[in-house]
Parts: C-alpha cells; sequence; structure tokens
C-alpha cells in the first residue's frame, strides 16, 4: 500500500472519528455494509441488496472509499463516492486503477503501467429491510464500466472496451441466529461479460453473450462493532488466451460509529492474466460524510 | 490456499450447524437474563434514556410513567417467555397518531440497547431480546 494512501486513510479516520455529528444516521449501526470493490454498498467483491449509507426512507446520505487489494504480482486500487437517496436509491462512481508487473508491461509493450477503468453504479432497493421483514431485503443493480484505454483488453481478444453488469441481491440479518449472534448473508446473481471485473475489457473469443455469475457473501457480528465472514464471487471465462477463476475472501471489519469502517481481508484471486496463485491482503475504508 | 479457504468454509459451516443446535432443554430468554428483576432493571434504564434523549422525550410527554413502566414490564415479560400476563394496550394503538419515522424507532431501539447494556444482558442475549420485539416494528411505524 503506497504512502499516499496511508495517508489519506489516516487522515480521514481522523476527522470522521473527530466531527461525530455529520453522519445521517437513521440506520441501525453496521446495517449500510461495507464499500464493494466497483463502489456498490456491498460487501467487498460482492454488492449488496443493502445501500451504502445510513440513510433511513426520510433522509440522504455520502460516502467516500478507499480499497487496496494487493497480490502477489498485481496491485488494484479503487476510489469511489456513493450517495443513497431515502434507503431507496443508491448512486455510485469509482476509479479502479489496475497496476501491472514489470513482466508484463514489458512483454507488451505497455506505455502505461496501469489499466484504468471508471465504474458509475446505480442500485433501487425493490422490497424489504434486512434486518427487520421477514423476507430478506431485495435490489437490483447495474455497474456502468468503461476502460480509459483498450490496449491490453483488445491485444487479449476482448470484443469491448465498456460494459454493464446487471445484478440482483438477497440481503438477510437473522437476530441472534448463532448461539445469539446475529448471522447476515447474501446472495447476487450478476449478467456479466466482463473479464476480470472489465479490466481485460467485456467478451471475447471464447464468450460474447452475457452470463450469470452467483455471488455469495456470510458473516457473523461478533459484536456492535465487528464482523468476519466470507465471500465467494463466480466469474467468466471468456478470453482464451488468458484463464480466469472464482473469487474467494476472508474478512474481518471494524465499523466503530456510523462515520467509519475499515475492513481488512485475505483473498484469492486464483489465476489473473496468466499469472497463477495471486493471493494477498486487501484493504478497505469507507467514511460517511453525511 | 483454495484449500485453506474451503476447510476455513467447512469449519464455520460446521460451526453454524453446531451452535444452531440446542444441546439441553431449552430455557426461556427471561429466566436466562435473570427474571423479573432484571426486566425490570432494563426498563427503569430504558426510561432513563428516554428521558435524558430530546429527540425521543418529545414522544412520551404526555405519557403516564408509572403505567408505561407497568406495562412495559409486562410487556418484556411476555414476549421473553415469563410468566406475566399483558394488561395493555396493542403496539398499534399505543403507538398510533404519534407517526414515529425510522430514524426515532431506530434510535429507540439503541435506547433500549443501552438500556439493555446496563441491566447486564450479554450481546447474544441482547441480540434474543431484539429478535422476538422486531416483529411489533409494522405496528409501531409511521402509525
Amino acid at each position: 500500500m503506497s504512502k499516499s494512501v496511508i495517508k489519506v486513510v489516516a487522515m480521514s479516520c481522523l476527522v470522521l472519528c473527530t466531527v461525530p455529528t455529520m453522519a445521517a444516521d437513521g440506520k441501525i449501526l453496521t446495517t449500510a455494509g461495507l464499500s464493494q470493490v466497483e463502489g456498490s454498498g456491498g460487501g467487498g467483491l460482492v454488492p449488496w441488496a443493502t445501500l451504502a449509507g445510513y440513510d433511513s426512507r426520510d433522509e440522504t446520505s455520502a460516502s467516500f472509499f478507499i480499497t487496496d487489494v494487493n497480490v502477489t504480482d498485481y496491485r488494484l486500487t479503487s476510489i469511489g463516492v456513493a450517495t443513497s437517496f431515502y434507503d431507496r436509491v443508491e448512486l455510485s462512481y469509482t476509479q479502479q486503477t489496475f497496476a501491472l508487473p514489470a513482466s508484463l508491461i514489458t512483454g507488451l509493450s505497455l506505455d502505461s503501467e496501469d489499466i484504468k477503468q471508471d465504474v458509475v453504479g446505480v442500485k433501487v432497493r425493490l422490497y424489504g429491510d434486512a434486518v427487520y421483514s421477514t423476507y430478506p431485503q431485495v435490489s437490483v443493480g447495474l455497474q456502468y464500466k468503461q476502460l480509459d484505454s483498450d490496449f491490453v483488453a483488445s491485444y487479449l481478444g476482448a470484443k469491448d472496451d465498456s460494459g454493464t453488469d446487471i445484478y440482483i441481491a438477497a440481503t438477510k440479518v437473522h437476530l441472534g441466529a448463532v448461539a445469539g449472534y446475529n448471522l447476515v448473508w447474501n446472495l447476487t446473481a450478476r449478467a456479466t461479460k466482463a473479464n476480470e471485473l472489465g479490466l481485460l475489457g467485456y467478451g471475447g473469443p471464447d464468450n460474447t453473450s452475457y452470463q450469470v455469475m452467483m455471488e455469495g457473501s456470510v458473516g457473523l457480528l461478533l459484536s456492535p462493532n465487528w464482523i468476519v465472514g466470507m465471500e465467494y464471487r463466480q466469474k467468466p471465462s471468456n478470453l482464451s488466451s488468458v484463464e480466469e477463476d472464482d473469487w474467494k475472501d476472508i474478512f474481518i471489519s471494524y465499523l466503530p460509529n456510523k462515520n467509519l469502517n475499515i475492513t481488512a481481508a485475505y483473498v484469492d484471486l486464483g489465476t489473473v492474466a496468466t499469472k497463477k496463485d495471486q493471493t494477498g491482503i486487501y484493504l478497505s475504508m469507507t467514511g460517511y460524510l453525511w | 490456499m483454495v484449500n485453506l479457504l474451503k476447510a476455513s468454509f467447512l469449519a464455520l459451516s460446521i460451526f453454524l450447524v453446531a451452535c444452531a443446535t440446542p444441546g439441553k432443554a431449552p430455557q426461556s430468554l427471561y429466566d436466562e437474563i435473570g427474571g423479573q428483576p432484571t426486566i425490570e432493571a432494563i426498563t427503569d434504564n430504558f426510561i432513563n434514556e428516554i428521558s435524558f434523549n430530546e429527540t425521543i422525550y418529545r414522544y412520551f410527554e404526555k405519557t403516564n410513567i408509572t403505567r408505561f413502566r407497568e406495562k412495559f414490564i409486562e410487556h418484556l415479560c411476555v414476549n421473553t417467555g415469563g410468566p406475566c400476563t399483558y394488561t395493555g394496550d396493542t403496539m398499534l394503538r399505543v403507538h398510533q397518531g404519534q407517526n414515529i419515522n425510522e430514524t426515532d424507532f431506530n434510535l429507540t431501539v439503541d435506547l433500549l440497547v443501552n438500556a439493555m447494556k446496563k441491566a447486564g444482558l450479554t450481546y447474544p442475549q441482547q441480540n434474543q431480546v431484539l429478535k422476538v420485539l422486531v416483529p411489533m416494528r409494522g405496528e409501531m411505524l409511521y402509525k
């Protein structure tokens, strides 16, 4: 993790911990969840049905997040903002920077060592409240993604440099379900053409149409402020030139108040663009502005 | 590493199943948290929390606190499986006309959690009390 990112995170923590009156606080602590790597409210890898803020149905909220995924040969940084309106609609914008290893940069004679992508997300809550309703909270969403440059994507055989993922997510908190502790689970079905989140383009020689991928999360609230859990994200494999694996993680999140959350995870991304066994550390922080 | 993840997923699953299976005869939540003295302590703490919270206190300005205390104790006792009879009004009748919004409702839940914490309930016990009260939310919100 670069020094500048650490500085930003440290400063944000400081500001948010000392200014406790700014955030929308109509929801119960932890029910805003975390920030997902593509900017939607969720877990870390998987978008959830919960919206990215503590707004109740009479409030609005805004948040920003930084996520840094540092694996064996790659590093992905996501920085974004999200707003949520009346616990109904969530809008998000995220920029992803995917740093490539030197061997790939020289091998492909790239003029940039990063692949950058913008993601615009919209999510609408259709039904329920993850804590209170009998059935799980259900939301639908989409993530429109656009690569800054299609050089690597087209070199690998991807069809497009932009794409839209469409998902439906269900999230439920079961109070006192596990020896009195609260259990949360989420299940998401995503229609996508994206190769490695779209960082390697959309579609490819092996497949050009939408495929439905399943994503899931399960977590346990150890206290009002601590959650441990794991996630699984199924991925398509559209490019014959480079293999793509499903992603997994084990996470621990600390949510001291409704202004801040911090997550650390161990991620296993499998093979990413010819590099095997991409494992490493995922760090993420969300700050809630109001 | 995939194996480690698989193993930990399996371990968590087994843990969850094991915990979900009660090993002994079920004791009522009422007895588990300490019976009538605890229920009374929660209620007194809750009244105290409300009286120091400007936002929530305004819903109680015209409330007969003695009656509220008595009925709330009965309500908590009955819903946690204690040997009481609830003689108060329905949740709908009690909350009707107040137009309680979601923010204030959740804030009151926080006050109740504080009250339970101060009465010595563990986090799992607090969760279980909330669990039995949650189904009544529909009769309280925006009525």
